[in-house]
């Protein structure tokens, strides 16, 4: 029995996460089928569902659109409900009255929030101060136009808190409104309606335009109705957000999805309508009145005929889609925070049998984040790493490898620790990166090459998970021995090895990554070294480590020099990974985020106070001080003071 | 007593140490100072120096702060040299060492070499235009064009720096000797007198009756100095009068010594090739419904007359043309589309990284694996 116990948790996990691999049979509409259609979005084919997710991340940093806002747990009635987004793109798309009643819009800037005089937080009246539907923000349009304006001219770096958030709520408008546009004529009316009123009027229309050209008599009523018709497609045509029409000839280019607005409007010069349009009007019309069957049907036939002509972009929606809904990295994230608390508590009690079902959990989270990582490399037809977003899942995922290892080397809960540690907290750095919209966006000309990414941004991205790894190590290292009695010889021994053999893979990683950049800019702009601030950034890395190796060898440093040098890593890592995208100068800037700046200052303030705990004189230790004055601790690589080759690890 | 104390310095891995933390610190703070002075300015400044110099903004004083890319890359490298002489001798066990610190020096002169051997110019070529030449992207040269034979021109083209630092420049080409009289590195020039602007002494050509400016350098990596120069020509001691030239002034100025004639000019500082290059088409695709770029590329004639080569190639993004130990780029284009700019680049030492890459690869993995792979058999049989 006691050698099952390790397994409980493991197994439980396991079920929750196979039992969602099953998604639950739809009664009424077909809405996840509908989130599978492909559209172009981004340069890119995506399904509906991933346009509906981004979305709604930029509007309320959430994958989901609340039904009821939510207040409390306890009380049935202040429970909130929440859609799945395809549900509410649909929604959005056929019922905009109804959609335009959700709060999706969340404003967190009280300034602002006073300004377009905004309701406050009210249960009662269901009110959480934060969300906010389209009709309450609709008679301010004017105001946040106003202000917008006078803000888009001030760089987004000097944006004050207030500026940022007007900004982000204009973008979230017009965001809304060209999602809307997407398959809903601009008055409300039924998209099929409008198509047939459209082709109606154009025969007679054109004929009026071509004689009032001409200077000719001409037809005022029709000319009057096909211009009318026409304005509400031509706003479609300039302002709808995805591409939603096949190519009529996929033969010429797969690539020209064309949105509904051009595709009526191009049946004027004789084009035919594609039958996208009349499947999607027919969805939206069975939606609008509430026929789960027609609706079903209409999606049903379009998707067998997408089968037949677009087989590769009706998959990739599929397969998106179930990325989608699977949501691997957050499961892998939650299993990350179970399993870094069980190797904790083990360093207290010692229990084996935490740490074993500490290292299961994190084999088990780390089968989902390969799963979960593979996946996308095979939706986006990419190595791992191809932008922030991704290399934040690859270094804990390289991390999490590491803490394994090490785990299974030493068995004392650090390395399981550490690896589940990292694994969280890159994941959560890559869930906020990807509140900015598509995270698989296409890759610009400079950097469409798989073969240095693959390489190059490979390893670098290994060099920087290394160093953090040890920057991690290195941390526990002076928590436990500063707060905790559990820094005993043994662990301290360990964790040394552990930090230097990390900085001598660091070292090799970062210094191979660096120069594979190098040769990679040799090859695309003809110059090896240009001391671009992203490849400073990154021999910063190289220099750093190389400098630890060169300080242990010399004997300069032992045990907390060692561990507060490794700390030291960390900044200089995220400073490279992070801080000279901040910069905003270079070839390599592509990534500008201003929010993330606060939590970078943040986090180098946190490792300067490490440091500055790791220089504390012994005494107060409390490990130190438990252990016997005359045993200092020990220095299981000092012999290497005598020859100063490297050491063994 | 000094020699042992001196040889124990550089042999020391103290200094190394210091070397590479100073090395950091001038990294982030030539990193942090782009955004004040450009990539340009701190790689001069800060990288390709010995020393740091560091004053107040606009005063005249500078003082040496810091010591720059050469002094510690110098530093590391004799450090580094001088290590393996005392202490490191070839042994197996220390192969992977070796391996990587060899692999270090070779890219450390192999920059040095590249700082001091490669040339950047730039080809701009509208489609369908041919050229045998590319252009400096920020040094100027004045150009003599004899023009008295139709059919061909002969060029005396004499760089910036020689106008900035001699008097007199003589050409056995030439029937008269040039006297700059005065040298501007940057300025600007009006048709209308304005503050700050002077009269131009030019008693010749488009440059008379003109204003000129004196400019201060410029320091960001997208802007250049256009330099101007006032001129006065001697032929056999007879004056030819006072002549300003400049980038400002398009057409070349006529210049007639007898019966002979001579075209001046300032112009970006051209490099001759023994092959021209046509640009047949020039392509930018972006991605569908986005301005995100999916390709720039360049479908360019290279002919050679030497060799008798005519051939198409395509230059794109991470795929240049080399070619006759040039290497050409795909850099820029026109905002219309219709002409596409090359980076021309010459760098002798090239392959240099390549090798070191894997010298030092493969050093650090020997060294690296011939610790771990015991280390963890042991650990297992724990």
């Amino acid at each position: 029995m006691k050698k099952l116990l390790p397994w409980i948790p493991v197994v439980v996990a396991a079920a929750v996460v196979v039992a969602s691999l099953v998604p639950p049979k739809e009664p009424g509409f077909h809405t996840r089928e509908f989130g599978e259609l492909p559209v172009l979005l981004n340069g890119r084919i995506q399904p509906l569902d991933s346009v509906a997710r981004n979305a709604l991340l930029q509007l309320r940093a959430k994958q989901t659109a609340p039904i009821k806002l939510h207040f409390s747990v306890f009380d049935p009635s202040k429970r909130g409900q929440l859609m799945d987004a395809s549900t509410w793109l649909l929604e959005l798309m056929a019922k905009p009255e109804v959609a335009d009643t959700r709060k999706v819009f969340r404003v967190e800037n009280q300034e602002l929030a006073d300004l377009l005089k905004l309701p406050a937080k009210d249960p009662e009246q269901g009110e959480d101060g934060m969300h906010y539907s389209y009709n309450q923000l609709k008679g301010q349009l004017d105001e946040i136009g106003r202000q917008a304006q006078r803000i888009d001219g001030i760089e987004a770096a000097n944006r004050t808190p207030f500026e940022r958030q007007v900004m982000k709520l204009q973008n979230a408008l017009t965001l809304y409104q060209r999602l809307k546009l997407t398959l809903q004529p601009p008055m409300g009316e039924d998209l099929g309606a409008a198509v047939a009123d459209f082709q109606k009027a154009a025969g007679p229309g054109v004929a009026a335009v071509q004689a009032k050209e001409a200077g000719q008599k001409y037809d005022e009523k029709a000319f009057n109705q096909f211009v009318e018709a026409f304005s509400g497609f031509n706003e479609m045509a300039r302002f709808a957000y995805a591409l939603v029409v096949p190519p009529a000839h996929p033969e010429v280019s797969r690539d020209a999805w064309v949105n509904v607005g051009t595709n009526v409007m191009a049946t004027v010069r004789g084009e035919a309508l594609s039958p996208a349009v009349s499947a999607y009007a027919g969805m939206i019309s069975a939606y609008r009145q509430d026929r789960p069957e027609a609706f079903n049907q209409a999606l049903h036939d379009y998707r067998q005929w997408l089968g037949e002509r677009f087989k590769p972009e009706l998959k990739k929606g599929e397969r998106e889609a179930f990325y989608n809904l699977f949501q691997g990295f957050y499961k892998a994230l939650v299993i990350y925070v179970l399993a870094f608390v069980l190797a904790c508590v083990s360093w207290f009690n010692g229990s084996q049998l935490l740490r074993r079902a500490s290292f299961h959990l994190i084999v088990l989270a780390l089968v989902i984040h390969t799963a979960s990582l593979i996946f996308r490399m095979v939706l986006e037809g990419r190595p791992p790493v191809t932008n922030l977003y991704s290399s934040a899942v690859f270094i804990g995922w390289a991390a999490a490898i590491l803490g394994l290892v090490l785990e299974r080397l030493y068995r004392d809960g650090l390395g399981a620790a550490m690896g589940s540690l990292v694994g969280f907290v890159t994941l959560v750095i890559a869930h906020n990166l990807a509140l900015a919209g598509d995270t698989m966006e296409m890759l610009r000309a400079v950097l469409d090459t798989n073969f240095w990414l693959a390489t190059h941004v490979v390893t670098v991205t290994l060099g920087y998970s290394a160093t953090f790894v040890a920057g991690v190590l290195a941390i526990f290292y002076i928590i436990r021995g500063v707060f905790t009695t559990t820094l005993d010889a043994a662990t301290g021994k360990s964790l040394t090895r552990m930090v230097y053999g990390i900085v001598c893979f660091a070292t090799l990683f970062s210094f191979i990554g660096t120069v594979l950049g190098g040769i990679w800019a040799d090859q695309s702009w003809g110059r090896f070294w240009g001391w671009d601030p992203k490849e400073n950034g990154a021999l910063l890395i190289v220099l750093w480590n190389a400098a630890i190796l060169h300080a242990r060898w010399g004997g300069w440093i032992r045990e907390r020099g060692l561990m507060n040098m490794a700390i030291f890593g960390n900044i200089v890592t995220s400073f490279s990974w992070f801080g000279v995208n901040m910069l905003g100068v270079g070839l390599h800037s592509y990534g500008f985020m201003d929010a993330a700046f606060k939590y970078l200052v943040l986090f180098i303030a946190t490792q300067v106070f490490l440091i500055g705990l790791g220089m504390l004189p012994d005494r107060y230790w409390k490990s130190f001080a438990s252990r016997s004055p005359a045993a200092p601790p020990a220095d299981p690589t000092s012999d290497a003071k005598a020859h100063p080759a490297p050491a063994g690890a | 007593m000094v020699l042992d104390k001196l040889i124990s310095f550089f042999t020391s891995l103290k200094l190394t140490v210091v070397c590479l933390t100073l090395a950091m610190v001038l990294v982030f703070i030539g990193t942090i100072a782009q955004v004040d002075l450009g990539l340009y300015r701190v790689q001069h400044d800060y990288f390709q120096s010995f020393v740091v110099m560091w004053g107040p903004k606009h005063a005249d004083w500078r003082i040496p702060v810091f010591p720059g890319g050469y002094l510690i890359g110098g530093l590391l490298l004799i450090n580094l040299v001088a290590a393996h002489y005392k202490r490191f001798g070839f042994s197996r066990k220390k192969f992977g060492i070796i391996l990587t610190h060899l692999g270090l020096i070779l890219l450390l002169l192999g920059q040095l070499g590249t700082d001091k051997l490669a040339r950047e110019s730039s080809l701009h070529l509208r489609e369908g235009e041919t050229r045998n030449y590319s252009e400096s992207d920020r040094r100027t040269e004045l150009a003599v064009v004899e023009t008295t034979d139709a059919d061909s021109d002969k060029v005396v083209a004499i760089p910036d720096s020689a106008l900035a630092a001699q008097s007199v420049v003589r050409s056995p080409a030439l029937p008269f000797t040039i006297r700059v009289k005065r040298f501007l590195p940057n300025s600007a020039l009006s048709s209308q007198a304005e503050t700050g602007y002077e009269k131009s002494p030019a008693t010749q050509g488009q440059g008379a009756g003109i204003w000129m400016r004196e400019k201060p350098r410029v320091t960001k990596m997208d802007e250049r100095d256009v330099p101007s120069a006032v001129l006065e020509l001697d032929s056999g001691g007879q004056s030819l009068g006072t002549w300003l030239v400049s980038e400002f002034l398009n057409e070349p100025q006529k210049v007639t010594v007898g019966k002979r004639t001579f075209a001046l000019s300032m112009r970006l500082r051209r490099y001759y090739k023994p092959f021209s290059l046509q640009l047949v088409e020039f392509r930018h695709d972006v991605y569908r419904g986005t301005d995100i770029p999916k390709n720039f590329s360049s479908l360019v004639r290279l002919r050679n007359p030497a060799t008798g080569e005519d051939r198409e190639v395509k230059i794109y993004m991470n795929n240049p043309l080399r070619y006759a130990g040039y290497t050409f780029y795909q850099a820029s284009f026109d905002p219309d589309n219709k002409g596409s700019v090359l980076q021309v680049v010459h760098n002798p030492g090239w392959l240099t990284p390549y090798l070191a890459c894997v010298l030092v690869g493969l050093g650090l993995t020997i060294q690296f694996l011939s610790h771990l792979i015991p280390f963890v058999k042991r650990r297992l049989a724990v």
